[in-house]
């Protein structure tokens, strides 16, 4: 049985939805009635049938419009997706990487024929048909990284190691917590986390490194990150800072439910073969407020989580303006029952 | 937060002797799939079990990234050695099933570089082998020096120079050749990148001539092919799985733990990757650091140790694993 895909927008009109089985799959990011940074890294294996963590790479019911937000987005700037000469051969990497794990998760939507350097690749959900030679970048209509993630919901970051060091040397981000590809691109990756508080003093960047520089082919790992976003908008990125600051303003008691989104990101970590350079995968989920409190636990646990929030990390996720009103209407949702250890809804 | 590699399993499909003292191996995968891509540089563990002896030993892949049908592994032959590539040399059979991880590079290009420039010395030549091959399908800009003992002894020098012609020279020890260390540093290009792969002097003398020439560290890279190497027995308590162990003369601290259940993560069992590191609970002795990880300031603050390669002599040691 194939996914049924949703006509939907993530700017003007924002008519983007969950279904009540997406919904149930969300991945809610807080294992208990608190927060804190951590370095909470896992293997990346397979979770529960029906799970975001079912395949290796989710495709959703998001998939084609998410795919036409990203076109709107690199029509309007193009310098959300850039390379540095050097990450061709990562590209390509990453092409084989998610060819090959779409073509594999969900046979009914995409193909991949191989007869040596002739692939043919079948997108069917994009209407999607493109012969071309492995390899060599004159028979894609875009790089190999451009071509495969302007395919792929998520953004992509495409990582060189060396010296020690992971860089920021190529990626396509149009799904964005409010950071910029432009001004990061080759920037390492104490520099590009540098704005973070409080995760630098408890050593978290080092370990978080050590553990990266590590990561081996064939054993990618995961963590979750989350933020909230007013309205379900994509395209939060400091280039279009004036489009969606203003938006926080407009919180009031009466649209919490539908114009708050929690969100999460899904990173994952993975070795490529060819270039011995990492790719990080984010995957953006969006849930509103009405769709979350549906699950009893979720509410319960949302409520206690972002009202004892350290006032840094509120600040740093742009929580700030909105914080109290949204704090009173989850309480109504909060009962003060305890809540069941673990993720999942109820 | 486990680390580590997934296996393979391989049949050893050909074993070929190069010279008096190498001889290549060849793998096929068991289900006689592909094997997972890899990039020059890049070596697997070997898993070879000899009597009571599980041995685990590194090795770079030498055959080309571009054809993944085979790994093929050249092994030289070190009689004074502990062992592992007697046993590879003397009781590994074509046919036979072996166990190697997935491929780890710890010795990668620079992609950047606009030029490549490979100084090897004797084995040391096997990661260049899957690195030239690489370059050359890319068109990427290389030049290899390789110094042998004799001509007989110049493993792959023919192939390498009937490929690749002029972008390969050999120095023979035996007639007095030496590679013109300075000259080659000194006539490269801006933007070229350094390898060295072999023995440790080779590789001190390589890196201290780069540095007092004004090379940049970023543009120098090397890999160190030390085995651990064998010492006096010792006797060490691992506090956290509450037992108390000996290794032997011609066992690393690592292989003793692995025998006694105890699996600290590994990568290239080298004493480069970092990944074994293992806190000193108590000491009384002497620590013999043989890694390349720890900086010399921890070595001698001896509250870490790296069992892949390095040893200790002395009354106690309780460490943290």
């Amino acid at each position: 049985m194939g996914i049924t895909f949703r006509q939907e927008t993530f700017r003007d009109d924002f008519s983007f939805a969950n279904s009540p089985e997406h919904i149930r799959r969300f991945p809610f990011p807080f294992h208990e009635d608190s927060y804190m940074y951590a370095v909470n890294i896992e293997p990346h294996v397979a979770g529960p049938k029906g799970s975001v963590l079912e395949h290796p790479i989710d495709v959703d019911e998001h998939y084609v419009s998410e795919m036409q937000d990203r076109a709107l987005v690199l029509a309007e700037d193009p310098l959300r997706c850039q390379s540095l000469p050097h990450m061709t051969l990562a590209g390509w990497d990453l092409l084989e990487l998610l060819m090959t794990a779409k073509a594999e998760s969900y046979p009914e939507h995409f193909s991949l024929t191989r007869d040596g350097d002739r692939w043919h690749w079948v997108n069917r959900p994009l209407g999607i048909d493109d012969r071309f030679t492995f390899g060599d970048v004159a028979t894609l209509p875009y790089g190999p990284m451009e071509y495969i993630t302007r395919q792929s919901q998520g953004d992509f970051c495409l990582l060189d190691q060396r010296d020690g060091n992971l860089w920021m040397d190529a990626g396509i981000v149009t799904t964005q917590a409010d950071w910029s590809l432009d001004f990061d691109i080759g920037m390492n990756f104490f520099e590009w986390h540098a704005p973070v508080p409080l995760a630098h003093e408890k050593g978290i960047f080092t370990r978080a490194l050590k553990f990266l520089l590590n990561v081996q082919q064939g054993r990618p790992a995961r963590r979750l990150n989350w933020t909230m976003t007013i309205n379900p908008r994509l395209d939060t990125s400091p280039e279009n800072y004036h489009k969606w600051g203003p938006d926080r303003t407009t919180v009031t008691p009466e649209n919490v439910g539908h114009k708050v989104h929690l969100r999460v990101e899904l990173q994952s970590f993975w070795r490529l073969p060819r270039s011995n350079g990492l790719v990080f995968p984010i995957r953006c989920y969006l849930i509103s407020m009405d769709e979350l409190v549906t699950s009893r636990k979720w509410a319960r646990r949302l409520h206690r989580v972002i009202r004892d929030l350290p006032d840094e990390i509120a600040a740093y996720k742009g929580l700030t303006r909105y914080r109290a009103t949204l704090i009173e209407w989850l309480s109504a949702h909060d009962d003060g029952a305890p809540t069941s250890p673990g993720f999942g809804p109820d | 937060m486990s680390t580590g590699t997934t296996k393979l399993d391989v049949v050893v499909a050909d074993i070929v002797t190069v010279n008096d003292m190498v001889k290549r191996f060849h793998f096929r995968r068991r289900d006689g799939g592909l094997l997972p891509t890899f990039s020059g540089g890049a070596h697997v563990v070997v898993e070879m079990q000899d009597g009571d002896t599980p041995r685990l030993n590194p090795y770079s892949l030498m055959s080309s990234p571009l054809d993944t049908r085979e790994y093929t592994i050249s092994v030289r032959r070190d009689d004074a050695g502990r062992g592992g590539s007697l046993f590879l040399h003397q009781r590994v059979e074509p046919g036979q099933a072996m166990v190697i991880s997935y491929p780890v590079n710890l010795f990668s290009l620079d992609l950047r570089a606009k030029k490549h420039l490979m100084l090897a010395g004797g084995i040391g030549i096997t990661p260049f082998l899957a690195q030239t091959a690489q370059l050359s399908a890319e068109g990427g800009a290389f030049e290899l020096h390789y110094s042998v003992r004799t001509a007989a002894l110049a493993s792959y020098g023919g192939e390498l120079q009937s490929r690749y012609g002029r972008r390969v020279s050999l120095y023979h020890d035996d007639r007095g050749e030496q590679i013109p260390l300075d000259r080659l540093l000194a006539a490269q290009p801006l933007g070229t990148h350094l390898y060295i792969c072999g023995p440790s002097g080779m590789i001190d003398w390589v890196r201290g001539r780069a540095a007092a020439l004004g090379w940049p560290a970023e543009a120098v890279h090397y890999e160190h092919f030390s085995a651990p190497q064998p010492g006096l027995p010792f006797t060490v308590t691992l506090a956290a799985s509450g037992k108390t162990i000996r290794v032997g003369e011609q066992q690393s601290l690592l292989e003793a733990m692995e025998q006694a259940g105890v699996d600290p993560p590994y990568l290239c069992r080298g004493g480069v990757c970092g990944q074994c590191e293992t806190d000193v609970v108590s000491c009384e002795g002497t620590f013999l650091h043989n890694d390349h990880w720890l900086s010399e300031d921890e070595h001698r603050a001896g509250r870490k140790i790296m069992p892949c390669v390095s040893r200790f002599e002395g009354n106690s040691l309780v460490l943290d694993r």
